[in-house]
C-alpha cells in the first residue's frame, strides 16, 4: 500500500512570482519527510502542489511510479489533515469519517464497520455521533486524522496539523501521529514551522527558505553538521565566524580572524578550506578566565540565565559573539575572558561570497 | 451595572416600538372600517374591502404577476448570484476587488434611473414583453442582495472543508453540493426571503416596466389610489403584511430566525 513519492525539478508561480524553484526531493516508501521553514518559504505550496490545488509550471512529482502531475486533486488518493481540521461541520464525526469511503462506493454497513474501527483506533469511538462542533480541538484533530486514514491512502500529507493546540497537547498528538504513521507505514509529507516537532517525528526533514531547498537530510545531521550558513543559523548555529587559513602543518590548521589566531585539526573537523566559517552553537564556545587558554579574546557584555548555564553577550574583535557559562561561577560584565571552540560542538562552513 | 435596566430605556425602546408598530395598527384599523373612504380610527367593523380585493380583477391579476415575478426573479438570481458568491469569496486574492462592487451597482444607481435606463434600452429597443422585461429588472435589483448576502455566509465558510473533500475522492462540482450548499443553506434561504420581498414591494423599476395588461401589486396599489379613496388599499396592505408573516413564521418553525440577525 505504501508508495514512494518524487518531486523532480518542480517550480511553482502565483502569478509572476515564483514561490517554489527546481525542488526535486525524493520520499522513500514508509518514509515521514518534515517540510521546515519560516511562512513564505514554500513548504505549504509544495504540499498544495503534491495535493493537487495548484499545478507546478515545470518538473513532474510521481507517486509510486504513478504520474500524479496533471491529475486533478480528487483522483490522487491522498489522505490530508489541515491545520484548521476542515471537519465537515454538517456531518456527525462517524459521518465524517465515513466520507471517503462512501466516495469509493463502499455499501453503508461496510463504512461504518472501517469507520468505527478507525474511530475505535483514534479513542473517538464513544463520540461517533456527535456533531464536529462539540469537541475539542485535540479531538477533532484525532477525527481528521482518522479520516485521511480510513481510505488506507498511498501518501499522507500533514498541513502544520498542530498549530491550533495548546503545548502540553501538541507533544502528545505529535507522538501519537508518528505512531499511527509507523504501524500503518504510510509514506507521509509533513510541514511545520516549529523545528522541534519536524526533528522529533521525522525520518529526514527538508529545509526550506525563499521557494528553494537548504538541506534536506536526517534530524541529527542537520542539527550537527549543517550544510550551509542559513540552515546553521535556524538550527541554533549563533556564532558564525568568517577565518582565513595563514598556516598549515600536517593536520593542524592554523587560521586568523580580525588579528586572532586559532589552530584547529583536520582530523576533528574534516578538510579545511582556505577561506571558512566556523560556526557553533553558545555552548560551543567555553568562556575561560585562564589567560593562557587559546581561544578568542572577549569582553563579557549582558549575562542572562538560562536555568542550564548562564549566557553571556561577547564583544570580540571578530564581532558579537554569544557564549555559555557555568552556573557555578558567575561573571560579571566587563571581565576579560577566552572563549574556546569545542571542536565537537563546531562545524566548518564554505564562506559564501557577499553575505 | 444594576440587573434591571434603567427605567428612562424602558421608556425609549416602547417609544420606538410605538413608533414601529403605530402605522401598521392605522392600516388594519382602517382596513377594517365599515366606510368608503379611508379612515381611522376605524368606523364600524367590516370585512367587505377584503372582498373588494378579490372583486376587483385587476388587484387578482397583479398579485399573481407580482409573485410569479417574485418567485421567478428571485430564482434566477439565486442561479447566477450564488456561483458569483461562491467564484468572489473562493477565488478572493485571485480576482480584481472591483469584480465584487459590480454586483452592488444596481442598487447604488437610483432605482428610479435604472428602470427609466432598462425601458429605453431594453424594452423600447428590443420590443422584449413586458412580462419578460419586468422578470429582468426585478432579477437585477434583488441580484445584489443574493450576492451580498450569500457572500457573507461564505465568508465565514472555510474552504479548507472543500479541499478536504476533494482530496478524499469527491469531485468539485459534486463537492460543491453535498459539502458547500449544506453549509450556507442559511445564507441562501435568506437571501430568498430578502429578494422576494424587495421583488414583491419594489415600485420604481416596475413603474417604468408594467405596461399595457400587465402590472404589479404595488403599482396597481398607486394606481387604485389615484382613482378611489377606500379602505381597498388599506386591505392589500394588511393581506401583504399576513403573507410576510406567514412565510417568516414558516422559517422561524423550520430553520429559526437568528440567521437573519447575522
Amino acid at each position: 500500500m505504501t508508495q514512494p513519492l518524487d518531486l523532480q525539478a518542480v517550480s511553482a508561480h502565483y502569478g509572476t512570482t515564483k514561490v517554489l524553484e527546481d525542488l526535486s526531493l525524493s520520499v522513500q516508501a514508509g518514509e515521514l519527510v518534515s517540510l521546515l521553514g519560516a511562512s513564505g518559504c514554500g513548504k505549504t505550496t509544495t504540499l498544495r502542489l503534491i495535493a493537487g490545488f495548484l499545478r507546478p509550471t515545470t518538473g513532474s512529482i510521481q507517486l509510486g511510479g504513478r504520474d500524479l502531475t496533471r491529475l486533478p486533486p480528487h483522483k490522487r488518493d491522498i489522505g490530508l489533515v489541515f491545520q484548521n481540521y476542515a471537519l465537515f461541520p454538517h456531518l456527525s464525526v462517524l459521518d465524517n469519517v465515513a466520507f471517503g469511503l462512501k466516495q469509493r462506493g463502499l455499501g453503508s454497513s461496510e463504512r461504518r464497520k472501517r469507520a468505527m474501527a478507525m474511530l475505535e483506533r483514534v479513542g473517538l469511538s464513544a463520540l461517533a455521533d456527535r456533531a464536529p462542533g462539540a469537541l475539542s480541538g485535540g479531538q477533532k484533530q484525532r477525527v481528521a486524522l482518522a479520516r485521511a486514514l480510513v481510505i488506507e491512502p498511498p501518501l499522507l500529507m500533514f498541513d502544520e496539523p498542530l498549530s491550533n493546540l495548546d503545548a502540553k497537547l501538541r507533544v502528545d498528538m505529535r507522538v501519537e501521529i508518528r505512531q499511527l504513521q509507523r504501524s500503518n507505514g504510510t509514506t507521509s509529507v509533513y510541514v511545520t514551522h516549529d523545528q522541534e516537532e519536524a526533528f522529533s517525528i521525522s525520518d529526514r526533514v527538508a529545509i526550506m527558505s525563499a521557494g528553494r531547498l537548504m538541506q534536506f537530510d536526517k534530524p541529527e545531521i542537520l542539527y550537527r553538521r549543517p550544510a550551509n550558513t542559513f540552515v546553521a543559523r535556524f538550527v541554533g548555529f549563533e556564532n558564525i565566524i568568517p577565518l582565513k587559513v595563514i598556516a598549515r602543518e600536517g593536520d593542524v590548521v592554523t587560521a586568523e580572524t580580525a588579528g586572532v589566531t586559532l589552530r584547529l585539526s583536520q582530523a576533528v573537523y574534516g578538510a579545511i578550506p582556505d577561506t571558512f566559517l566556523l560556526a557553533t552553537r553558545p555552548d560551543g564556545l567555553v568562556v575561560s578566565t585562564d589567560p593562557a587558554a587559546e581561544g578568542l579574546p572577549a569582553r563579557l557584555g549582558l549575562r542572562t540565565y538560562l536555568g542550564r548555564a548562564y549566557q553571556y553577550q561577547c564583544e570580540t574583535a571578530a564581532g558579537p559573539l554569544i557564549a555559555n557559562g557555568s552556573l557555578t561561577a558567575p561573571l560579571e560584565a566587563g571581565t576579560g575572558v577566552k572563549l574556546v571552540p569545542m571542536p565537537e560542538q563546531c562545524t566548518i562552513l564554505a564562506s559564501e561570497g557577499a553575505r | 451595572m444594576s440587573d434591571r435596566p434603567h427605567p428612562f430605556l424602558i421608556v425609549v425602546a416602547g417609544l420606538v416600538y410605538l413608533f414601529l408598530m403605530l402605522p401598521l395598527v392605522i392600516v388594519v384599523g382602517a382596513a377594517l372600517s365599515d366606510t368608503t373612504y379611508l379612515t381611522f380610527p376605524p368606523q364600524g367593523l367590516s370585512l367587505r374591502w377584503f372582498e373588494n380585493i378579490f372583486e376587483i380583477s385587476a388587484f387578482r391579476r397583479t398579485i399573481v404577476t407580482s409573485l410569479q415575478i417574485a418567485f421567478l426573479g428571485t430564482m434566477i438570481a439565486l442561479l447566477i448570484g450564488i456561483p458569483a458568491a461562491y467564484a468572489l469569496n473562493r477565488f478572493r486574492i485571485e480576482l480584481p476587488k472591483w469584480l465584487g462592487t459590480l454586483f452592488v451597482l444596481p442598487i447604488l444607481v437610483p432605482e428610479i434611473v435604472f428602470g427609466f435606463a432598462l425601458l429605453k434600452s431594453f424594452t423600447v429597443g428590443t420590443g422584449a414583453p413586458i412580462f419578460l422585461s419586468l422578470l429582468i429588472g426585478h432579477t437585477l435589483i434583488v441580484l445584489p442582495y443574493v450576492v451580498r448576502v450569500i457572500s457573507a455566509s461564505l465568508a465565514s465558510f472555510d474552504f479548507s472543508v472543500e479541499e478536504a473533500a476533494i482530496s478524499l475522492g469527491s469531485a468539485p462540482v459534486k463537492t460543491f453540493f453535498t459539502i458547500v450548499l449544506p453549509n450556507i443553506r442559511a445564507g441562501v434561504i435568506a437571501a430568498f426571503i430578502l429578494a422576494f420581498i424587495t421583488s414583491l414591494n419594489d415600485v420604481s423599476v416596475s413603474l417604468f416596466l408594467t405596461g399595457p395588461g400587465i402590472s404589479t401589486l404595488p403599482i396597481q396599489i398607486l394606481a387604485h389610489v389615484e382613482q378611489f379613496f377606500d379602505p381597498t388599499v388599506a386591505s392589500v396592505s394588511v393581506l401583504l403584511m399576513f403573507l410576510t408573516v406567514a412565510v417568516m413564521a414558516v422559517v422561524e418553525r423550520t430553520l429559526g430566525l437568528t440567521f437573519l440577525a447575522k
